[in-house]
């Protein structure tokens, strides 16, 4: 696979994909998408980043070990349920903030969106992990 | 308020390694006001105990189980708290200047201060299933103590063998605790001491004992599950005298004391227990007078003790309840002074073999003055609390038939044995001439003798000076707490001369020729032993090396290592899941009438069959893959014609993903290109192919037959954006109203993710015998 075409046009790809997940990951709230989806797509781009450039830049890239991350999703995802209990409301709970940053421009924030960046991270960090270690020479 | 009392010794067991990090050993003074302020607190409930009342406080926990973290404090949970934390305090300080200097000191006290928490909360549960999970909490923290010194294989052994026999013992009993609850009606202690009658009555209650009785026999060492607990000696001596003799194999001995209104005073009960705790007695002290490291000695005298507890219990009745109370105390008291002084000594000298040590006194007074003070209360000599057991244990067995004074005579003889070691370990190390140890020897510090100087002496101080106090506030209230109804107690230390008294003179005569002849004994007693040459200790190891030995032959059967047979077996029985009940229920889906397809949806379809007849006829395995990759794509697009985007989005990602995968995996297996399979396996396979997807299809149709039932779906439609602020049910659904769903899902990919890397890291390991050198070269080749 190490075609010039394609090592060209991986790295430019794989931003792009990146990119497109985390849109995905956001807007999943209202519109298709999610951290599941989001997290298959960013987990894609980086195993054909490997396929194309090797293993190592995708490694560089990442800069934290893939099963770290998807680790840390787990907490992230353990530790926004967590959060509903300091409020006296179940496991899990679903509590939503929304800070005008701007007159009129309200950012909705909440732990079930801090759930799906875990859920995302969980993701894109366990099917990386599998990706990249098939893709390693022995 | 009970309930945080309970949780401050693992809040504490958190700071302390911190604590040591920052002034060293001396973190232990400051720990050790962790019990001591709560021995504290708990004399706020000794009036009310001591005026027969029980105070009982409940969090809820699972309520809609019955089970509660629920707390009953009367006059036998109040006694063993102030054990627990009273000989705790000193520990923590022995413990300070026993591992001065360790660098895992700080771990130490953090989990000796769990296990104190654990303990606690074990003797002041209220509800059952509260008490099984301290119970837990004392096996385990018993397991990291014993295994403290992990390095050394012995003590690994010990540990692990003393976590499987509690650990079963535990177990059992939870079976026993559920029967309990189920009779009783209640999980709670207190409401279950009242209904003794009906417990005993049931149908069920040789079962509920028996189940019982392997927990508290398991954990209070009784033959033959006692050989962990000589084992256990691989500990730091703090740990054997805290742990493994004053407080946590005395957890069985409790469970008895507390189930004694439940479960005692039948037929079986006083059969059973008697039989156990009398061969526990005489085989403890028999192995304790043979052995010769003090440590060991004191271990065995241990598990007579607690053979004699049970004994006592088994006997029933007030004055039997009453012995077992007092010796219970006493044996706390004595044997952990007992054990902190041959630490010292162990810890001055060098050395706790009994034959190498002699004329110590000198160097080692205050030292010395503990054992004696704590072995004459051992030996059960006047004016020592161990007395007043010793003459209530006899003066009970005197006033019964045949079968009393069957158990008097075992008694008797456990007894002297016992006189004889505690002697021996008083006497022979700091008495006589001389003898230079292994290390320049001296008195061991304040830490280390104040613990033991402390408790030798308050056995005296109960026993002279505040036996009235003890008795109103602590030995009546536990007494009547263990028989049920109330007890008044009338102890002296002069009752004048009789039955029980003269018994007692037996026995230290009988004691002082043990200690004279200790010698002949030993040699008897290995002579006796050696001939026999087995024991529990062997068979454990016998049992497990039959367990490892049956799981590695079964895994054999069970797993061929062939991916291919795997396959086959998990999808042979997936076809028979769904095909089997629909053929003996004779339920088979109705043909649906086929319906009108559009264009793009005939397009769809034909994309379908020819991706499945690629699969089926490809010459590589990676064509066949990819095409199968073209199944899923088609299964996409049905999903999104149908206005399932979200479905149909996963489908294409998870698609392309196993795709790529599966492709790695190929060129990582190296395989052959093409899967060649004889005509036998061909058809073997095609028919399980084809068993399964007529099954799921048959399964699907049968579904979509029944009934919608559209309360969920108008549920998550209605309520999504107006109580989750979203409009993509879907991921509503996934994130907020079923998030615990997903979060049990992310930890599947997560762990899946884990076990995938360490299975593709491992390397092939290599056959011992052929493939040697090319191992070696491979080393080579990393390094």
């Amino acid at each position: 696979m190490n075609t010039l075409i394609l090592r060209t046009i991986v790295p430019l790809l794989t931003g792009l994909m990146v990119i497109y997940s985390i849109v995905v990951l956001l807007a999943g709230h209202n519109d298709p998408g999610g951290g599941f989806i989001g997290g298959l797509i960013a987990a894609s781009a980086f195993a054909l980043y490997g396929i194309a450039c090797g293993v190592a830049p995708v490694r560089r890239a990442l800069y934290f070990h893939p099963i770290s991350i998807a680790a840390f999703g787990m907490l992230l995802s353990a530790l926004s349920g967590v959060i509903s209990l300091y409020k006296g409301v179940p496991f899990l709970t679903g509590l939503w903030w929304f800070p005008e940053i701007a007159k009129g421009v309200e950012v909705p924030l909440s732990t079930p969106l801090m759930f799906d960046i875990g859920v995302w991270l969980v993701v894109v960090g366990s099917l990386v992990t599998i990706a990249l270690a098939l893709e390693e020479k022995e | 308020m009970i309930g945080y009392l309970v949780l401050t010794p693992f809040l504490a067991a958190l700071l302390a390694p911190v604590l040591v990090l920052l002034i060293g050993h001396r973190a232990s003074w400051i720990l050790a006001l962790v019990p001591g302020y709560l021995l504290y607190r708990f004399f706020d409930f000794v009036p009310a105990v001591a005026k027969g009342e029980t105070v009982l406080q409940s969090h809820e926990w699972l309520s809609g189980f019955g089970i509660n973290y629920s707390f009953m404090i009367d006059g036998l949970s109040l006694t063993f708290a102030f054990l627990i934390l009273g000989i705790g305090f000193f520990i923590v300080i022995y413990a300070g200047g026993y591992l001065k200097g360790h660098q895992h000191l700080g771990r130490f006290l953090a989990v000796l201060l769990a296990f104190m928490g654990s303990m606690l909360g074990l003797v002041v549960s209220d509800n059952l299933i509260t008490l099984f999970v301290f119970w837990e909490l004392t096996s385990i923290t018993s397991f990291l103590l014993i295994g403290f010194d992990n390095e050394r294989e012995a003590s690994r052994r010990a540990a692990l063998q003393a976590l499987i026999i509690t650990g079963l013992g535990g177990l059992v009993m939870l079976a026993g605790f559920a029967l309990l609850g189920l009779v009783g009606g209640t999980f709670e202690l207190s409401e279950l001491l009242s209904k003794g009658d009906v417990i005993k009555e049931h149908g069920l209650y040789s079962l509920i004992f028996w189940l019982v009785m392997a927990g508290a026999f398991t954990k209070s060492a009784q033959v033959p599950f006692h050989s962990w607990l000589p084992n256990a000696m691989e500990a730091p001596t703090p740990v054997s005298a805290y742990l493994h003799s004053a407080t946590m194999v005395k957890a069985g001995v409790f469970l008895l004391m507390r189930t004694y209104p439940m479960l005692g005073e039948t037929e079986l009960w006083e059969t059973v227990l008697p039989l156990f705790g009398g061969a526990t007695l005489l085989v403890g002290t028999v192995l304790a007078v043979r052995d010769k490291d003090m440590k060991l000695m004191l271990a065995y005298t241990t598990v007579a003790s607690l053979g004699l507890l049970v004994l006592m219990l088994g006997v029933g009745g007030e004055r039997a309840i009453e012995g077992a109370v007092l010796y219970l105390i006493a044996h706390s008291f004595f044997k952990g002074a007992l054990f902190m002084v041959v630490g010292t000594v162990d810890h001055e000298a060098g050395t706790r073999q009994i034959d190498k040590l002699s004329g110590l006194r000198s160097a080692m007074p205050i030292t010395a003055l503990a054992a004696a003070l704590a072995a004459l209360s051992m030996c059960g000599l006047p004016p020592f609390i161990g007395f007043l057991a010793k003459e209530s244990i006899y003066h009970s067995l005197t006033h019964g038939g045949l079968h009393e004074w069957v158990i008097a005579i075992v008694a008797i003889v456990g007894n002297a044995l016992m006189f004889g070691v505690a002697a021996s370990i008083a006497i022979r190390p700091f008495m006589g001439k001389w003898i230079d140890p292994p290390k320049a020897v001296h008195e061991g510090s304040l830490m280390l003798f104040l613990g033991p100087l402390i408790l030798s002496i308050t056995g005296i101080v109960t026993a002279v000076f505040a036996l009235q106090f003890m008795q109103a506030h602590f030995f009546a209230p536990m007494v009547s707490a263990v028989a049920g109804k109330e007890v008044t107690l009338d102890l002296h230390l002069w009752h004048g001369i009789n039955p029980a008294l003269i018994l007692s003179v037996v026995t230290v005569g009988l004691g002082i020729g043990v200690f004279a002849f200790t010698a002949e004994l030993k040699k008897f007693f290995d002579k006796v032993l050696n001939f026999i040459n087995w024991g529990p200790d062997k068979g454990f190891d016998q049992a497990i090396c039959f367990l490892t030995w049956f799981a590695g032959h079964f895994t054999r059967i069970l797993q061929t290592g062939e991916i291919r047979t795997y396959m086959r077996i998990t999808f042979l029985i997936t076809a028979l899941t769904m095909l089997v009940p629909m053929y003996s229920l004779n339920i088979w889906p109705k043909m649906p009438e086929f319906p009108e397809l559009r264009l793009w949806e005939i397009g769809v379809f034909v994309i379908l069959a020819v991706g499945l007849l690629q699969v089926v006829f490809a010459n590589t395995r990676l064509t066949a893959i990819i095409s199968l990759g073209i199944q899923g794509f088609s299964v996409a697009l049905i999903f999104m014609l149908f206005g399932a985007p979200d479905l149909s989005f996963t489908q294409f990602m998870v698609e392309t993903l196993s795709v790529v995968i599966i492709a790695l995996v190929l060129t990582r297996l190296q395989l052959m290109k093409q899967d060649r399979r004889s005509t036998i396996s061909l058809l073997f396979d095609g028919l399980v192919a084809i068993s399964v997807g007529v099954g799921m299809g048959a399964l699907l149709m049968n579904i979509t037959q029944l009934p919608l039932d559209m309360r969920l779906s108008e549920f998550f439609s209605t309520y999504s954006a107006a109580i989750a602020h979203g409009r993509n049910i879907v991921n509503v659904i996934l994130v907020d109203f079923r998030a615990i769903d997903t979060l049990g899902e992310i930890t599947v990919v997560l762990i899946t993710g884990v076990s995938a890397l360490a299975l593709i890291r491992v390397k092939a390991i290599p056959d011992n015998k052929t493939k040697t050198s090319k191992g070696s070269q491979a080393l080579k080749e990393t390094s």
